[in-house]
């Protein structure tokens, strides 16, 4: 027998307004309490000298009983004869408003628990405001401690009306409102003969009339890439469907690199090979072309892609002590990516409690308030406008590894591609080192040291390479014979002790660079393995990370490719001592990557130089 | 699975598998935690369906000498048949002290051969992060948990001041010597694990169906875990007993009904 999903309700509301009464009264009227819990409880009760309450039900910690605040969010189950739930007791005091948030965000509905003795309150209105961020839209409010209000019909439609209008300037619209007295169980579970002037759903009549969130598999693709595996030499990209279907053969164009490939395979374990995947899976496939793709990337179809974006727009609501600062740098979650980003401008705050308006300008951002910003990020970000592709519309804001706010995504989407400016990002006091420079950058300096015969495609990898790393925002150069001969080495030929000495010169340019931050990409045959040792100590005792790539083609492929027809004045005896012809080249035996040009197209190389360079270049060591 | 819709089964193993790869990634230095119990053999099936048919960490079994001789028989046969890299954790220290339960009560030794034994292994093998197969419905106490859920230096869980969690993202930092708990069954209930173990054909441990109108419902040190009366043998009448009662899964635990609030105090000092 195959059961659905449990509907998963939060509970939240003003502190004291009742909730965890209404949620002993449900668990108690249908049954789903264990066997002894109620004896138990009552026990405890005698024994501490208290009356038993059903709220003592949840309060399961013993801080809990102390304080007689729920402080943190638990699931309970219980079941009606429609469909098994899921109670999320999300906290009403507002210290726990973390909690509140991480217990309401997995829910799939809402009821809001207002006392009709003291009506709508602070907590009642920043619920609802959290709940409609968290985009939970069903919505069911149980008006509570009916008993306290002579069970008055005034009283009730009094705070309806009141708290419909709040909701609806948040653009929620709550299905019902309920008068309840959870205490004695009127109009939970059965219908109150005490206000017969209330004659639609009682609470859970209610509760089984909302339907489950759908999954969103009818919205576009996004595949978020959590991971690539190598087993058994093969590539296979992972991740989680967040929205839409994937199959084989779908061609999948991925961002932010813009490269496009089909899917060749759809695996799972156990499961038969290819089968579709939708959203909510967590699958793992392999393409057909071997493109670089690294956690992070978003793949959609190509008809429908996400936006890429680094400056953008975003209501954000702030739960820690220290504010946000505008200004400052924070880290910024979104799926699987995490990028750096500057808070540009903070254009509005709310009170989340009285939906009051500040527009004057705003520094910063305390807790427990909302804002709308505008957000830079160092990396450009895969994302879409909330309120059409919720998953790759929210993100969190995290400082010092700490989860500190959750924002949405919204309105159009600039596409200025400036990098941050970085004038605030470190103080650093006394030396600049590497280090300093590698963390306002995001990545190291190296040399990338590509050797191989004239026409292995050098000069076209580096240039490919060179825009690669430039569009990701990283400092980097190449560094090319011609650009090299016509300058610094203009005094220099080709005999053997003049290439030695135009590899020298060049690989010590190259470690200056490399020492200031720069990824230096460099292309020359450079056939002498004696050479390109030298170069990596030069490299070296700058510090400077060396990495070699060996740009493979056998002869007959480069010297048909011929592009600067070298080769055909070297066999005409117009050029001596060429590479490959009569000058030997001596092929690396441990270059740190090694790319087959006859065998992968420009994009495949680089991709695979992308795939071992960019660990090594984000691999700069923790702030400490 | 049919071709487009999903089963809560389907989702639950989704979500696991989700869980278990933003582990992956995030930490470099994983283990988990192996009881041999039928959560635990869903996490290891689980942790394989992530990773493609691999276990890609290695498993800890902390033995505490007072196993039953059937589980550490299906230990070596499962280890082999999941191609584990296991470990296998004794506290000799405290046994050498005569720590046992012939002569302490089982909080004590709960502690000293569980939590104090899974301490001295974090310490040798230096672990960031380790994957344990809890469950919401366990316990009041584990209902509070997170997926990712941070202990500190001195192995204490401070659930009165958890870090937010929500829309998938995580804690994912830890200071020296800090650890963080993933805990990728937390929406799963003790049917649904059935349910599970019957739809995949998971190998589990025969002391779960009843033998001479006896089986265990939930599996522990030998001297302090009680069959349950049963007459269920096999998944489907097992899940059909579990519907009926409304006894909790660790009633046949001693360690936990030994004191009021024992199993919150057993895992504020790191029991799992």
């Amino acid at each position: 027998m195959q059961e659905q999903r449990p509907l998963k309700v939060a509970f939240v509301g003003h502190v004291d307004h009742g909730k965890s009464t209404l949620i002993g009264r449900i668990l108690h009227d249908t049954g789903s309490l264990p066997e002894g819990k109620i004896e138990e409880i009552k026990k405890a009760c005698a024994a501490e000298g208290m009356e038993f309450e059903f709220a003592f039900l949840l309060d399961a910690l013993l801080e809990e009983q102390k304080q007689n605040v729920t402080i943190d969010t638990t699931e309970i189950p219980f079941r009606t004869s429609r469909r098994r739930y899921a109670i999320i007791d999300a906290p009403g005091h507002k210290e726990f408003l973390k909690n509140m948030i991480t217990g309401a965000s997995r829910a799939d509905a809402a009821i809001l628990v207002i006392g009709a003795d003291e009506g709508v309150r602070e907590q009642s209105r920043r619920h609802a405001y959290l709940l409609s961020m968290l985009g939970i839209n069903h919505i069911i409010v149980v008006v509570n401690k009916m008993d306290l209000v002579d069970y008055s019909e005034k009283r009730f439609r009094e705070i309806e009306q009141e708290y419909r209008k709040f909701l609806q300037e948040l653009g929620l619209n709550a299905r019902t409102f309920i008068p309840v007295s959870a205490k004695d169980g009127e109009n939970v579970a059965r219908s109150s003969m005490k206000m017969k002037w209330y004659c639609a759903s009682n609470v859970l009549e209610a509760l089984d009339l909302l339907e489950a969130q759908k999954p969103d598999t009818d919205l576009p693709l996004r595949f978020c890439v959590q991971d690539v595996y190598r087993f058994d030499g093969r590539r296979i990209i992972t991740g989680r469907i967040e929205t839409g279907a994937l199959r084989v053969g779908d061609q999948l164009v991925f961002s932010p690199a813009n490269k496009s490939s089909a899917v060749a395979t759809i695996e799972r374990w156990t499961a038969p090979l290819n089968q579709p995947a939708v959203a909510g899976d967590s699958v793992g496939i392999t393409l057909a072309e071997q493109i670089f793709v690294e956690r992070g990337y978003v793949a959609s179809h190509q008809n429908d892609t996400p936006i890429e974006t680094n400056r953008f727009h975003a209501d954000l609501f702030w739960i820690v002590r220290e504010p946000l600062r505008a200004g400052h740098f924070y880290d910024l979650r979104l799926a699987t990516q995490e990028v750096k980003c500057q808070i540009v401008s903070i254009e509005q705050v709310v009170d989340s409690s009285t939906l009051e308006t500040k527009t004057d300008r705003h520094e910063q951002l305390e807790r427990n308030e909302i804002g709308r910003l505008t957000i830079q990020t160092r990396n450009p970000l895969v994302v879409d406008n909330h309120e059409r592709i919720p998953n790759l519309g929210r993100f969190v804001i995290v400082d010092d590894g700490q989860i500190c706010g959750g924002g949405t995504i919204f309105g159009g989407v600039y596409t200025d591609r400036t990098v941050a400016k970085s004038k605030n990002i470190f103080w650093t006091e006394g030396k600049i080192t590497p280090r300093t420079r590698a963390m306002r950058s995001g990545h190291r300096g190296a040399v990338v040291w590509l050797t191989g015969l004239s026409g292995a495609g050098k000069s076209t990898i580096a240039q490919s390479l060179e825009r690669d790393l430039f569009h990701r925002s990283m400092h980097t150069y190449v560094l090319d014979g011609d650009n090299i001969r016509h300058g610094l080495n203009s005094n220099l030929g080709f005999s053997p002790d003049d290439r030695v000495e135009n590899i020298r010169r060049v690989s010590e340019v190259a470690k200056l660079m490399a020492d200031a931050g720069t990824v230096v990409i460099t292309a020359f045959i450079s056939p002498y393995r004696m050479d390109r040792r030298r170069a990596r100590e030069i490299a070296l005792e700058g510090n400077a990370e060396f990495i070699e790539v060996f740009v493979d083609a056998p002869l007959e492929v480069c010297e048909a490719r011929d592009p600067k027809n070298l080769y055909k004045k070297a066999r005409a005896g117009e050029i001596r001592e060429f590479t490959g012809i009569d000058a030997p080249y001596e092929a690396p035996e441990d270059a740190e990557i090694v790319v087959h040009t006859d065998k992968q197209t420009i994009d495949e190389s680089v991709g695979t130089i992308l795939e071992q360079l960019l660990p090594r270049l984000r691999d700069y060591g923790n702030d400490e | 699975m049919t071709e487009l819709s999903r089963t809560h089964l389907d989702q639950l193993e989704n979500q696991s598998i989700f869980i278990f790869r933003e582990a992956y990634h995030a930490f470099k230095n994983i283990a988990m935690p192996w009881s041999m119990g039928k959560d635990s053999n869903v996490l290891i099936w689980l942790a394989r369906k992530a990773f493609l048919g691999r276990v890609p960490f290695p498993v800890l079994h902390i033995d505490t000498t007072y196993e039953f001789p059937e589980m550490l028989e299906f230990r070596e046969w499962a280890a082999k048949h999941h191609n584990l890299n296991l470990i296998v954790k004794i506290n000799t220290e405290a046994r050498a002290r005569g720590i046992g339960y012939e002569t302490h009560d089982p909080v004590t030794v709960t502690h000293e051969l569980k939590t104090v034994a899974l301490q001295q292994a974090l310490a040798e093998y230096k672990w960031d992060a380790l994957i344990t197969g809890i469950r919401r419905d366990e316990d009041p106490t584990r209902a509070k948990e997170r997926y990712f859920s941070p202990r500190n230096a001195q192995f204490e869980w401070d659930y009165k001041d958890q870090p937010p969690e929500f829309w998938n993202q995580f804690v994912t930092t830890t200071g020296k010597g800090e650890h963080v708990r993933v805990q990728p069954l937390l929406d799963w209930t003790e049917v649904d694990i059935w349910r599970y173990i019957q739809r995949e054909n998971i190998p589990i441990p025969k002391m779960y169906f009843a033998r001479d109108g006896k089986r265990f419902r939930s599996l522990g040190c030998s001297p302090i875990t009680h069959p349950i009366d049963s007459t269920a043998s096999t998944i489907d009448e097992i899940i059909t007993e579990l519907e009926a009662t409304r006894t909790t899964e660790r009633a046949g635990r001693a360690q936990d009904n030994y004191e009021r609030n024992a199993m919150q105090k057993l895992r504020a000092k790191g029991f799992l």
